[in-house]
């Protein structure tokens, strides 16, 4: 049961009541260990509550919360694929968990193990020599790798190459990569269908060319098939390609970043090996680099001596992207991933992750603007051009998805496309659940053209109807205030 | 073969093939060049079944000493603290754990709210005016802090203190190289950063000024002296806090701190091999505007509802694109979730508490060092951490420690040359009496 309103923790409980019982001190005590100018002078206002209380305040918010498990999630670009639970259970062991990450590596090898053997089976799908586990997520890894790129060209003493050109189709993660880099983005305008246009390629590369930042498929859901030109055209001019493995789910077994010509690439766990978005995290962004790169990348790595493992360093690393080895236990679950499905699994997901996008595609083309007369990859894009006469956006179908269940696909992105509708089923979902979906879609764009006001006042069945955000920023209340 | 994941029959395949109009699968990747595709499968093994993959994972995990099995008296940025059996019932509703960012807010109130009350706890602890919803952990959300300050400032230059953690001062120069920021570091004496060795560091350069506190060694830094010094020269203030002594040190904001970050992970999350951590990130009203990451904000539906959103977001990296000042995007949401439920869980009288047991346990285990003849090599107050002497080999010691069950102390030589043969100690509120007498007998045994 979802009850109406659920007050802030701040607002339950009472003062004298705890959640938890702590153990006695066992040590006998002594006084003024702390000086009085360091000493804290005002409790922090914590809750107070019961442990029960506890319990159903945050089961109450879990109730009022949407995830994989409570419905179908076609969220584009996310890749919002079953989270399997064996790997939730195998990354709490306490033999994996319980690990400070500077015991001695003589009483750690099998997390050691477990981070060189998912290094080596990520190198394998995606074509690398070597992989970083460092970087935290997606966007963490394009920082890594464009660091990595830059410290290849200083070690050639060529400094001049500070620019990266980014598509205008790009994730927004990319220009701002770039610019966190020091370096400066500079975007070419796509053709229509999202693929790079040679000719502007060609004019903007030159000695100052640092990397392209390319997706593939793109975020069009489309495979770049000019991939081979357009490497060319970057190695030629001095610079290197990097892949942002945000799209990797369409292609897994079947083509991989490094033969398509890229040098470094970063895969996202969180999307591409099933492991959970947590709702904004913990991710994972690992990063593979070609052969000239190996020498740059975070320290320490480790490395493998007749079975047993250890840590080593480079003088040429670019550093550290944590203060750590990275997310771990992500990439425990995304190791438990790949054992699991072997690469014949992975490539059968692909498969059918293609085949998911393809099914809705075709299924919605009529009722839906279907802008590219392609097939496409994982993803696909529709707009809502054919709703826009009975005065009905995008925006307007997404929320009226909430009322039959569904989570909205991505909207409004990528941004080349007036009105997107951005689907990406995944492979775990089943025939009679996107059946389910596509009705739900046909019913909406029946609803636009015969009744529109009631899919303009969407969502009718959530817990709250459409938020003021434009009051949340001009003026943010963004903590409570202790009485 | 078949997989569990995947749903489809042959005859699933066979019809929505059919639906599409092509014959097989690979007709639909027509547009991937001949050239280019992989001409042999992954190598990669057979798939595994499901008790197949635990049972892998039970062998390796077996191949590991762990903190169940022994005693941990290492710190050092990662700390094995008590964990209330209430954050993993919460972590484990997967209708937070399977969930994507909230962009759309109708169906995640749930986690906006939670997320909006750690933004909340986070200032209660910190003493400060906002709260970010998470980074990716304590060294990522200093650097950021410290570009943060240098961008806010106009200034290029970055002064920290030497007492902070090495790794995190490598994180730093990592992250503050590609800009061109400087960063100059700063000393310490008997342990902690004096006023007069920042004062001359610093200048109308500084733009940033970094201090950890309680510090790399476990010293307790004069926050209010070096806070003042560092606004004298207009450069702002990032304290490095640990959240665990935040329960009896005072707030970094009560001492006019501008920015305060630190590492999560002691606040309910498993320590995890390093990782998945919690960068937290708090700041003045002032700063609201130039935080990275996603900031929670509270407004109405449009039936006047209380309800929460992702607000700000004009300073985000896919709003700003190029403009940006921080990437971040995917953080550490489950990670402030775990915090939040730790926090609410221990309470405020628990909070105080933990803090207290982890300050008189670490006194309890250095008077009794002492006594055996191991002296702490500084003498400033400590928090959890102190520094002692040794005489012999550091990684043969803690070998020995380890046949008794032992974790040992860190070898500081490795990252403070002047330090060679001192061991950093961490005590906690979960090391019992017992175990910190079994580490005094065998340390002693070394005087």
């Amino acid at each position: 049961m979802i009850l109406e309103k659920q007050p802030l923790i701040f607002e339950l409980g009472k003062p004298g009541r705890k959640a938890v019982d702590l153990p006695k001190l066992d040590v006998p005590e002594a006084d003024n260990l702390v000086p009085v100018k360091y000493a804290r002078t005002q409790k922090a206002a914590l809750p107070e509550l019961s442990q029960l209380e506890l319990m159903r305040h945050y089961t109450q918010l879990s109730n009022r919360n949407f995830g994989v498990d409570t419905g179908f999630y076609p969220l584009g670009s996310c890749t919002m694929k079953y989270n399997p639970k064996i790997n939730e259970d195998i990354s709490r062991y306490p033999g994996l968990s319980l690990l400070h990450p500077l015991q001695a590596t003589e009483t750690v090898q099998g997390a050691l193990e477990i981070l060189y053997k998912c290094e080596q089976a990520l190198a394998e799908i995606s074509g690398m020599k070597a992989v970083t586990m460092q970087p935290a997520a997606g966007a963490h890894g394009e920082l890594t790798g464009l660091k990595l790129i830059r410290a290849y060209h200083r070690d050639r003493n060529d400094l001049a190459r500070t620019k990266v050109i980014v598509p205008d189709s790009a994730h927004g993660t990319n220009p701002a990569s770039a610019a966190v880099c020091g370096m400066e983005a500079v975007e070419i305008k796509s053709e229509a269908d999202g693929s790079i246009d040679l000719a502007a390629l060609k004019a903007a590369v030159g000695p100052d060319t640092a990397a392209l930042m390319l997706t593939n498929p793109s975020t069009l859901g489309l495979f770049e098939n000019k991939i081979e030109a357009i490497a060319k055209i970057v190695h030629d001019a001095g610079g290197l390609l990097y892949y942002d493995g945000a799209n990797s789910n369409a292609i897994m077994g079947i083509v991989r970043p490094g033969d398509m010509g890229f040098d470094v690439v970063h895969l996202n766990l969180h999307k591409t090996f099933s492991t959970p978005h947590g709702g904004g995290g913990p991710g994972s962004g690992p990063v593979g680099v070609k052969e000239d790169l190996v020498k740059f990348l975070p320290n320490p790595r480790v490395q493998c001596n007749a079975g047993v493992y250890s840590w080593i360093t480079s003088e040429k690393s670019i550093g550290k992207m944590q203060a750590f080895h990275g997310n771990f236990g992500i990439i425990i679950r995304a190791y438990a991933y790949i054992l699991s499905m072997g690469g014949e699994g992975l490539r059968r997901s692909s498969e059918d992750a293609v085949l998911n996008a393809n099914y809705c595609k075709k299924m919605l083309e009529e009722a839906y603007d279907s802008p590219f007369d392609r097939f496409c990859m994982h993803e696909c894009v529709l707009t809502s051009l054919k709703q826009k006469p009975y005065g009905i956006h995008t925006l307007d179908i997404a929320k009226r998805l909430l009322d039959y269940g569904y989570h909205p696909p991505t909207i409004y992105f990528p941004l080349i496309v007036e009105e997107a509708i951005m689907i990406e089923p995944t492979e775990s979902e089943s025939k009679e659940t996107l059946d389910g979906f596509i009705d739900a879609m046909k019913k909406i764009a029946e609803e636009a053209a015969t009744t529109p006001e009631l899919v303009h006042n969407a969502p009718h069945n959530t817990i709250v109807s459409r938020l003021d955000e434009t009051l949340a920023a001009r003026n943010p209340v963004v903590k409570w205030e202790a009485q | 073969m078949t997989w569990s994941y995947l749903p489809h029959t042959v005859e699933d395949r066979a019809e929505m093939l059919a639906a599409i109009g092509v014959k097989d699968s690979m007709d639909l990747y027509a547009d991937v060049p001949d050239s280019i595709r992989l001409q042999r499968p992954l190598a990669l093994g057979e798939p595994l079944s499901e008790s197949e993959v635990a049972g892998y994972f039970q062998k390796l995990a077996a191949a590991n000493a762990n903190l169940q099995e022994y005693a941990c008296f290492l710190g050092a940025g990662a700390y094995d603290h008590f964990i209330p059996s209430t954050v993993a019932h919460v972590l484990g509703r997967s209708e937070f754990y399977t969930a994507y960012t909230q962009y759309q807010p109708e169906i995640s109130q749930g986690y906006l709210q939670a997320l909006w009350e750690y933004q909340s706890m986070i200032c209660e602890i910190t003493g400060m005016s906002v709260a970010n919803a998470s980074l990716y952990d304590g060294a990522t959300a200093m650097a950021e802090a410290a570009l943060l300050s240098c961008h806010v400032t106009r200034r290029n230059e970055i002064v920290i203190a030497r007492s902070v953690h090495p790794n995190y001062r490598t994180v730093l120069s990592t992250y503050a190289k590609d800009f061109g920021f400087v960063v100059k570091e700063v000393d310490y004496t008997d342990g902690v950063t004096a006023l007069d060795a920042l004062a001359k560091v610093i200048s109308k350069n500084t733009g940033a000024v970094i201090i950890q506190n309680p510090n790399f060694f476990g010293s307790l830094e004069d926050l209010s002296e070096l806070i003042a010094k560092t606004h004298e020269v207009g450069a702002l203030f990032t304290a490095v806090s640990d959240p665990t002594a935040l329960g009896i040190l005072e707030a970094p904001g009560k001492y006019g701190a501008d920015i305060v970050v630190g590492e999560g992970q002691p606040l309910g999350l498993a320590i995890n091999f390093g990782g998945p951590y919690l960068g937290f990130m708090a700041s003045t009203k002032k700063l609201m505007r130039k935080l990275p990451g996603r900031i929670i904000g509270e407004t109405v539906d449009k039936n006047g509802k209380r309800g929460f959103v992702l607000t700000l977001q004009a300073r985000e990296q896919h709003i700003r694109r190029d403009k940006a000042t921080s990437n971040i995007c995917s953080n550490e949401a489950l990670c402030a979730l775990a915090a939040t439920v730790y926090l609410a869980t221990v309470g405020k009288e628990g909070y105080t508490e933990i803090a207290s047991q982890c300050l008189q346990k670490a006194h309890y285990a250095q008077q009794a060092l002492a006594a055996k003849g191991l002296k702490r090599t500084f003498t400033t107050p400590f928090f959890q951490e102190f520094v002692i002497k040794l005489s012999g080999n550091i990684a043969e010691i803690n070998k020995k420690l380890l046949a008794q069950g032992i974790i040992g102390g860190l070898d500081l030589g490795q990252y403070y040359p002047e330090l060679a043969g001192n061991m950093l100690l961490c005590v906690t509120e979960n090391r019992t009496k017992e175990q910190i007498d079994t580490l005094v007998a065998g340390l002693g045994a070394q005087a």
